[in-house]
């Protein structure tokens, strides 16, 4: 567990001077903010009262003193803090990555477990060209498709934007009005088909493989029913790569719906990553990237803790 | 069925009938004030404080809530605004004379104190990377006479004054004084004196406005106010086509056929007064980019040739970028400023003409022509990848081959400080002549705030004087005569290619009506039904 901490830290050292390197290296975000009339006098001013005109090292250190004591910066475009501008949007980026990881799972999983068991039926032979589509086709691309035919054809859904709200334990989630629900069908569905045809085909190719070992002959031989084997023999182990794939797609999913908060103007943290790298705006940057490093971290730890509980053979921690 | 005609049932029946026209009542009533409007902005909103960053999103926001002493029409024409009217008592001193009975949102009076601590804030906001404090840079004080009268002295004569403090919101003194961004982004502070009132606010997503029913001016049509933000294109066409948006603003240039075919929406447009320029280097030798045919650097600097200059203004098909690679939605352009703006005269555009242009190539030296190289944005100005594109095909026809260098703003601008490019494109709104000549072809000098956009470090001792006078002269049919002037002699002289000024949209139900706006501001208060 120590070691474990040690290499997070490690990487979220790391993470942060690239991303403080690249930033620098792009150029002055006040010479992309600065109002036009403004100036040499006044941009010099302004890029001095934010710290920019030093060298990159100081900078840093700068950066690192306050970051360990909890403060990563003020956003030079908006005033207020990084980790409040991206606290604020983390609700809804984790809401939209919940909701399409739960798509991805409810539909991929028995969609590929059909077509492992039976791997030459028609069905089977749909469900993987289906699949297929879903790697190939571009994000961007799908959601406007489904905007256009869902919303702007069909008028059954909204366009873009965030539903309706409660709070839950003063979080604003959408996930539990109606108004809510609708407005993120579209977005979750989007969002989740690359991670849908990934479960597909890994479901379906663990249940091949598990319907050819000895254990599933031998309980049918027992007399067990098919939907008994599948459902006590085949599941639980095929589920380990499942897990795996699953747990590092969530850290994906919430790192990389950018594309789709884009489209669906989903007011969420992807969308603020891209807003900020337009306008160099730096701490917000190295806020959001520090924050879904931690995610990452936080996610593969619960993966292995998920495995010593799927495997009794595997023991959590590092036992070697 | 019988109906028994007692008297017990006449009462009955009557009272029904005041009920139910008292429901009428109260139901129309409710109809004709509960008029909403749902507009869907195209840039991303940063805060809320009216005097933190000028960017456009912030300011269009701000001026629901907020005013300044002059307003501008969609003209670009200044009018009175918080300010009945104002003049120059002399070289350096203006008064303002305040409207009166304007009150802000919590119902306590405007006066000259407020519009003094308005006038002074800007300078105390540290940290923005980009703050009005240039807007306030000509103020050496202010006086307040009395609760509607306000005297600026500047430190030298400056023309330009009513036009920078456009640009100054007035916020309340009492609200503003301790107020951080929280505070603004929050609505707290967020108490001005213009037609709306702040509601509630989503970072990222949507701001919702009240209409403020103490408006001193002309009662707008809405009750609401939803200001959605979608940056992007798709979904913002997308949602005003499903219903969810009554107007969006900046119509990409691929939807406004679609939208016009289609009889529950409109689109009107106007020339905007960006204009895109081409800037050339015309200060180093051996300019970064530019080579002979074979690589090898050229023994004079070529972009100070005013024939090469003119050579590729006329390789230049202005009408046919218009036309195809904008969709129309560009104007081209001869002048500094955008038709109707101050200072603008009609100078002649060049014609397109690669005959003449090779002819002024060969005449200046260059009969092969030479290397070049164009750098610019490709997410900041309407469809500007294909405008270098299109220009760089245009220029290589009469022999100056073009390689393009296109790249996000960001990028892009830092590779200009970094004084790597020589050839740049670059957009420039404004709304006076000499301010933008001040920007973009009066010689760099820090300590003046000249040139700070004029990245060829174009050089006319001439140009320069014309400018100066005219920003110095606080008469303003004078300052009108200089400006239009300097305007056509930096113009002759090609201090920088002139392009096109770019087209403004909005896309709107077809029973909305809206001016559309040379500054291309969208306001609320602007949109009446028809």
């Amino acid at each position: 567990m120590l070691r474990r901490l040690a290499w997070s830290a490690a990487t979220l050292l790391v993470m942060s001077l690239l991303v403080f390197a690249g930033v620098y290296a792009i150029g002055n975000p006040v010479e992309l903010l600065i109002n036009p009339q403004a100036d040499q006098a006044e941009i010099a001013r302004a890029t001095a009262l934010l710290g920019l005109d030093r060298p990159l090292w100081e900078q840093y250190w700068m950066f690192f003193r306050g970051a360990l004591g909890g403060d990563l910066g003020v956003s030079f475009a908006a005033s207020v803090p990084a980790i409040t501008l991206i606290l604020e949007r983390m609700p809804a980026t984790l809401e939209l990555a919940l909701a399409a990881m739960l798509i991805a799972v409810g539909i991929g999983i028995p969609l590929g477990l059909l077509a492992g068991l039976r791997p030459h039926s028609w069905l089977a032979r749909t469900i993987m060209t289906l699949s297929t589509l879903g790697f190939a086709l571009p994000t961007f691309w799908v959601g406007l498709l489904l905007i256009m035919v869902f919303s702007v054809q069909l008028g059954w859904l909204p366009t873009t934007g965030r539903g309706a709200t409660v709070d839950v334990f003063g979080i604003p989630l959408s996930i539990f009005t109606a108004d809510g629900l609708r407005h993120l069908l579209l977005p979750a569905t989007t969002l989740a088909l690359f991670k849908l045809a990934l479960l597909v085909r890994l479901t379906r190719a663990g249940t091949q493989d598990a319907m050819l070992q000895d254990y599933v002959r031998y309980a049918r031989a027992k007399g067990l029913s098919e939907c008994a084997v599948v459902r006590s023999h085949v599941m639980p182990n095929i589920l380990i790569p499942i897990v795996t794939v699953a747990g590092l797609e969530l850290g994906s999913l919430i790192a990389f719906a950018i594309v789709t908060e884009t489209v669906f103007a989903w007011p969420g943290m992807g969308k603020l990553l891209i807003d900020s790298i337009n306008v160099l705006d730096r701490p917000v940057i190295v806020a959001y990237l520090l924050a879904t490093v931690s995610l990452f971290i936080l996610i593969n730890l619960l993966v292995d803790l998920l495995y010593a509980v799927l495997d009794p053979r595997v023991q959590a921690g590092d036992a070697r | 069925m019988r109906y028994p005609r007692t008297m017990k049932h006449y009462p009955l029946t009557k009272h029904l009938r005041l009920l139910c026209a008292a429901l009428s009542l109260f139901a129309a009533g409710a109809g004709a004030g509960a008029a909403e409007l749902r507009i869907g902005l195209s840039g991303e909103v940063t805060s809320l404080d009216p005097q933190y960053l000028a960017a456009q999103p912030n300011l269009t926001v701000a001026r629901h809530v907020f005013e300044s002493l002059t307003d501008v029409d969609p003209q670009t024409r200044l009018i009175p605004g918080l300010a009945e009217r104002w003049r120059a008592i002399d070289a350096t001193t203006w008064e303002f004379n305040l409207r009166r009975g304007v009150k802000f949102h919590d119902g306590s009076p405007l006066t000259a104190d407020d519009v003094a601590f308005s006038l002074a804030r800007p300078l105390s906001i540290k940290g923005s990377p980009g703050g009005f404090a240039a807007y306030v840079r000509a103020v050496a004080s202010t006086t307040v006479v009395d609760a509607n009268t306000l005297r600026v002295k500047t430190k030298y004569p400056y023309g330009a004054l009513p036009e920078d403090l456009n640009s100054i919101l007035i916020v309340s003194k009492k609200h503003a004084q301790n107020a951080g961004p929280e505070d603004f982004d929050s609505g707290r502070a967020l108490v001005g004196t213009g037609p709306y009132k702040f509601l509630r606010y989503q970072r990222g997503d949507r701001l919702e406005l009240t209409r403020n029913e103490q408006w001193w001016g002309k009662a707008p049509a809405w009750d609401k106010v939803t200001l959605r933000i979608l940056p992007a294109d798709p979904s913002r066409t997308a949602a005003l086509l499903s219903g969810e948006l009554d107007v969006i603003e900046h119509v990409p240039s691929a939807d406004i056929k679609n939208i016009n075919k289609n009889n529950k929406l409109h689109v009107t447009q106007t020339t905007s007064w960006r204009t895109i320029l081409l800037h050339l280097d015309q200060y180093r030798a051996q300019p970064p980019g530019v080579s002979d045919l074979n690589g090898k650097p050229l023994s004079a600097n070529p972009f100070m040739d005013l024939r090469v200059r003119r050579a590729m203004s006329k390789a230049i098909n202005r009408q046919a970028i218009a036309e195809r690679v904008m969709e129309g939605l560009a104007l081209p352009a001869a002048n500094v400023v955008s038709p109707g703006v101050f200072g603008y005269s009609a100078l002649k555009t060049e014609a397109h003409d690669p005959e003449g242009a090779k002819r002024l190539l060969t005449e200046a030296g260059y009969p092969n022509g030479f290397r070049v190289t164009l750098a610019g944005p490709n997410n900041r100005y309407i469809n500007d990848e294909q405008v270098l594109q299109t220009v760089a095909q245009l220029l290589t026809r009469i022999g100056i081959q073009t390689r393009v260098e296109a790249a996000p703003m960001s990028a892009f601008l830092g590779r200009v400080r970094k004084e790597e490019i020589s050839f740049a494109l670059l957009g420039w709104g404004s709304f006076a002549a000499d301010l933008s000549l001040r920007s973009l072809v009066a010689t760099p000098n820090a300590d003046k705030g000249y040139g700070a956009w004029n990245w060829g470090r174009y050089n006319n001792p001439k140009v320069e004087k014309l400018m100066e006078q005219a920003l110095g002269s606080v008469d303003r049919s004078k300052r009108e005569t200089l400006a239009r002037d300097a305007s056509a002699m930096a113009m002759q002289d090609l201090a920088f290619i002139p392009l096109h000024h770019q087209v403004v949209s909005w896309a709107m139900r077809a029973n909305l009506a809206y001016v559309p706006r040379t500054d291309e501001f969208t306001f609320a208060h602007h949109f009446t039904p028809r």
